[in-house]
């Protein structure tokens, strides 16, 4: 089923919001010619087509709230419905971010309840909630690298090292801070290759970027020596922060030596993905970073909080406002009602879900590796019989009532399934996607058409993404 | 509280089933020595607590939210309606993440196509993206989109751009080696001649902002007829402003971004917004940000895709147009939906009567002795006024006698300017509101 765009159902004279205007004020005299609008080609609707409209749209979605959603890397847990409560009591969303600290104590001090609580969780003596998603903070942790090279008179510093198996937001974060990337291969078992680093490492070494647990789903049990070699070249450690609902209670990145951790409140701390953000990637770092974060950070001093803005070396702004303060208030929420036990048992239960699902997965597929997994695991569609492929298996889950797993990321597993299950999830659910994988892997055998033409229970079926890109249509041809 | 609905027999059953004696057993691939002994520094609550824990804190806040604002500079307290909160808080739209699987994404997608051809209807433009995190960084990736396709070292931007954009330019700029020349201004605009004197073959850009920093609506149409070929005009103008102001396509723009908090987005403390961002088809292919694009599926059914995925990160990685990976898509849902229910009528109407309740209010303020307004130009729905006293002292006085919040002392965004206060007028305004604050500062009369 597709619909008719808003547009479609526009009726000349129709409208829903209206503020009457007097007329007084002759903007034709008052404004430079040229500069007053002429025609507007907005439709023209009533607030129950408009309701219509979008609930219709709404139900060809699927979310969290509808079904099992193993999107690897992306930590699509449950959010619980108090973080909306929460986050649209007016005293917090009718506030202006400029408002006087004096008169704005409650947004404030959920900001630095949040900073110390993420603190508690990383190890962290210092967070910005600043940037306004993972990729955000990853610059944003970059920018502080630079600054701090600068500081210290080491402006040749200028390359940072990524693993092969990092998220690509990593390198094109880099290259945005104006360094120079230098990928690193993995070793045989997924983790950073130590004879590899050492090689490349050298007094031009910023920093290293990288995720542990990393995108294989492993946890690098070599990051202490990592560490160490990068900080011997005088190189920071900056941690991507996007799988860390496997390591709540159990460890922190400070302690495995890293300088600067971004956060994705929307993944570790269940804020909801929103079709795709708003998120929030706070950035926690040492002491030694602290003058350097983007202003201001929230302080308190008494029983008052405060904005600061005087931090001497700050890299300056990386938001025009303080950071998405709704996102924010959510994980707060979060944060608060399940405790560091809770935290704790999150994490515990994550990495069981997923070591569940990649056991008895085990006979079928091939694993990326033969170790036991953290958050998620990642199988290998590659060697299937009448031509399957990982694409196959995706869109066949989406007619059997899932969302698919991350597929064809990590690059360097070949035909990869990233399936992350999360916490949230019941063993009846996980049973029943094992059941259901199983099944898929038996008709990739016996009947491979039915995955071909896989999905066809969807309100569309698979789309020309080749006519798309080549000929690109990207807005109502009738409003052109 | 937990939402973990994994029992204490099936984790039994599970762990049996994986072949380890102990959940600690999956974990001991971490160190030793860096093992948490333990973790309980602070307690959890259950949904009942947790609701009067927030409630505690909200009401430190609640003078501020309920007083009558005045306040704006880049955030505004426009009206938003309820049908946005209801439909944004329908789970098959919240709890979806980036469509990578369209068949199941349709209702995420169209949307985005939808808002795509609003965006390009508001600001004149061919070609929009799915949105950026705020307005300030949609600039900033604005001059880097236009410094990758010129290939050029030089941009100009006006001093009248709002200071806290500039602040996050900088920050996106600090990783090239570029030169930044600042335009500046003259009673309040941009210096024209400056730019004619200095835009050559070595210049990437030009960046304005309409109405700028302080409210005036700058002259678009002369400022296009000073810029040399083949150097971008970017335009960074508040969408709201555009149900009366005429398109920044029709008088030339080549890239067109803004904030689109004044979409249907509450205050919210700042965030989250989002930012919109058009371009001409010359810069499609290079733009950063998601892009949907309408296609058919196998049966010739109408669907929609991520199109031009060739310049992101996840396939480009370091040679990305951007690193950019989200939009801020639930935001651009709500500037959706509100431009479907204002439509035509509502949003011209709306834009008037901004325009309209600043106009009288700067009227009656600037007939009070002492009052003045600093410049002589035509403004939207912002202005400057300057005051016979510190004017962040005159806030929080009037606050405390009146809830109402005056505007933003300057001094804010520049510490000598102790005496401006920038006030900002939208619909929601009504005359009595306006009357008040007019009182309010009456006390100040200069006798």
């Amino acid at each position: 089923m597709t619909l008719h765009t808003i547009f479609e159902y526009s009726h000349k004279g129709k409208s829903s919001v209206r503020f009457p205007i007097s007329g007084d004020l002759d903007i034709n005299n008052l404004l430079p010619e040229g500069m007053i609008r002429k025609e507007s080609l907005l439709p023209e609707l009533t607030e129950v087509d408009v309701i219509r409209h979008f609930t219709r749209l709404s139900q060809l979605n699927f979310g969290v709230d509808k079904g099992f959603y193993p999107l690897g890397s992306c930590t699509m847990k449950y959010n619980p419905k108090v973080n909306e409560k929460i986050a649209s009591m007016s005293e917090f969303t009718d506030i202006h971010p400029f408002t006087p600290d004096e008169i704005s104590q409650g947004s404030l001090q959920i900001m630095f309840e949040l900073q110390e609580l993420l603190g508690e969780i990383t190890g962290m003596p210092h967070f910005t909630l600043q940037p306004a998603a993972g990729a955000s903070g990853e610059f944003t942790g970059l920018l502080i690298i630079k600054k701090y090279h600068e500081c210290n008179g080491n402006t040749h510093k200028n390359e940072i090292i990524i693993p092969d198996s990092a998220h690509g937001t990593n390198p094109a974060s880099v290259h945005l801070a104006g360094f120079k990337v230098i990928e690193i291969k993995s070793s045989e078992n997924g983790w950073v290759d130590i004879d590899e680093l050492k090689k490349v490492v050298s007094d031009k070494t910023a920093g290293l970027m990288i995720t542990n647990p990393n995108t294989l789903g492993l946890f690098d049990g070599n990051i202490l020596e990592i560490a160490n070699i990068v900080h011997e070249v005088g190189g920071l450690l900056h941690y991507d922060g996007a799988n860390l609902n496997a390591i709540m209670g159990k460890c922190r990145p400070y302690d495995m030596g890293f300088d600067i951790v971004h956060l994705n409140l929307h993944k570790t701390f269940s804020t909801p993905h929103g079709g795709g953000g708003p998120g929030s990637g706070p950035i926690g770092v040492t002491e030694k970073l602290y003058k350097m974060l983007p202003v201001p950070v929230v302080i308190k001093k008494g029983e008052k909080y405060f904005l600061k803005y005087d931090l001497e070396y700050s890299i300056g702004k990386v938001l025009a406002s303080h950071g998405n303060f709704l996102v924010m208030l959510r994980a707060w929420v979060y944060i608060n009602m399940l405790g560091a036990k809770g935290l704790k048992k999150v994490s515990e239960t994550a990495v069981l879900n997923a070591n569940y699902i990649q056991e008895k997965l085990s006979p079928y597929f091939k694993r990326a590796q033969d170790q036991r997994c953290m958050h998620e695991c990642v199988l290998s569609g590659a060697g299937l019989p009448n031509g399957i492929h990982t694409l196959d298996i995706a869109k066949r889950l989406l007619d059997l009532g899932y969302h698919a797993p991350t597929i064809y990321f990590p690059l360097i597993v070949k035909e990869a399934i990233m399936i992350e299950p999360t916490e949230t999830e019941d063993k009846k659910t996980l049973d029943e996607f094992i059941e259901a994988m199983i099944k898929i892997r038996k008709e990739a055998e016996s009947d491979p058409e039915i995955l071909k033409q896989a999905p066809v229970n969807t309100p569309v079926r698979r789309l020309d993404e080749v006519n798309a890109a080549r000929k690109p249509i990207l807005k109502y041809s009738e409003i052109i | 509280m937990t939402f973990i609905p994994i029992s204490d027999n099936d984790r039994k059953e599970m762990l049996k089933d994986i072949g380890v004696a102990s959940i600690d057993e999956l974990f001991e691939v971490i160190p030793e020595k860096i093992r948490l002994k333990d973790f309980n520094s602070f307690e959890g609550c259950n949904e009942n607590n947790i609701i009067r824990k927030a409630k505690k804190i909200s009401i430190k806040n609640r003078e501020a939210a309920e007083s009558i604002c005045f306040a704006g500079a880049g955030y505004y307290d426009h009206f938003v309606p309820a049908a946005i909160d209801s439909l944004v808080s329908r789970g098959e739209f919240s709890t979806a993440y980036t469509p990578y699987q369209p068949e199941v994404s349709q209702g995420t997608l169209q949307a985005i196509f939808e808002y795509q051809s609003m965006i390009c209807e508001l600001t004149g433009m061919e070609v929009a993206n799915a949105s950026m995190y705020d307005g300030a960084t949609a600039l900033a990736e604005a001059i880097l989109l236009s410094l990758r396709s010129t290939r050029k070292q030089k941009i100009l931007i006006s001093s009248t751009v709002n200071p806290v954009y500039r602040q996050v330019i900088n920050s996106y700029l600090s990783g090239q080696s570029i030169e930044i020349i600042d335009i500046p201004e003259e009673n309040g605009c941009i210096n024209i001649r400056f730019i004619e004197e200095n835009a050559n073959s070595e210049t990437a850009c030009i960046v304005v902002q309409i109405p700028n920093f302080y409210g005036i609506v700058e002259n678009g149409l002369d400022i296009r007829k000073a810029i040399p070929d083949k150097v971008d005009y970017i335009v960074c103008a508040d969408p709201n402003s555009l149900g009366i102001l005429e398109a920044p396509g029709k008088y030339g723009a080549d890239i067109v971004v803004g904030d689109c908090q004044t979409l249907g987005i509450p205050l919210s403390f700042g965030g989250p917004s989002n930012g919109y961002f058009a371009v001409n088809s010359k810069h499609m292919r290079k733009m950063p940000g998601r892009v949907v694009g309408k296609t058919v599926d196998l049966d010739g059914k109408t669907g929609y895709v991520l199109t031009l995925q060739a310049r992101e990160q996840h396939i480009r990685r370091e040679k990305a147009t951007s690193n950019i990976c989200s939009n801020q898509q639930l935001a651009a849902l709500r500037n959706l939906i509100y431009l479907s229910l204002a439509g035509r009528k509502g949003l011209k109407e709306i834009s008037y009567s901004c325009m309209e309740n600043s106009h009288y209010l700067a009227e009656k303020i600037s007939s009070i002795n002492g009052f003045s307004l600093r410049y002589d130009a035509p403004f939207y729905k912002e202005f400057i006024i300057e005051c016979p006293v510190d004017a962040s002292k005159l806030i929080m006085n009037i606050f405390d006698k009146y809830m109402i919040i005056a505007g933003i002392p300057l001094s804010r965004f520049n510490k000598e300017d102790r005496k401006g206060l920038l006030i900002a007028v939208t619909e929601k305004r009504s005359k009595q509101d306006m009357n008040l604050l007019v009182d309010a500062l009456k006390e100040w009369e200069e006798k």
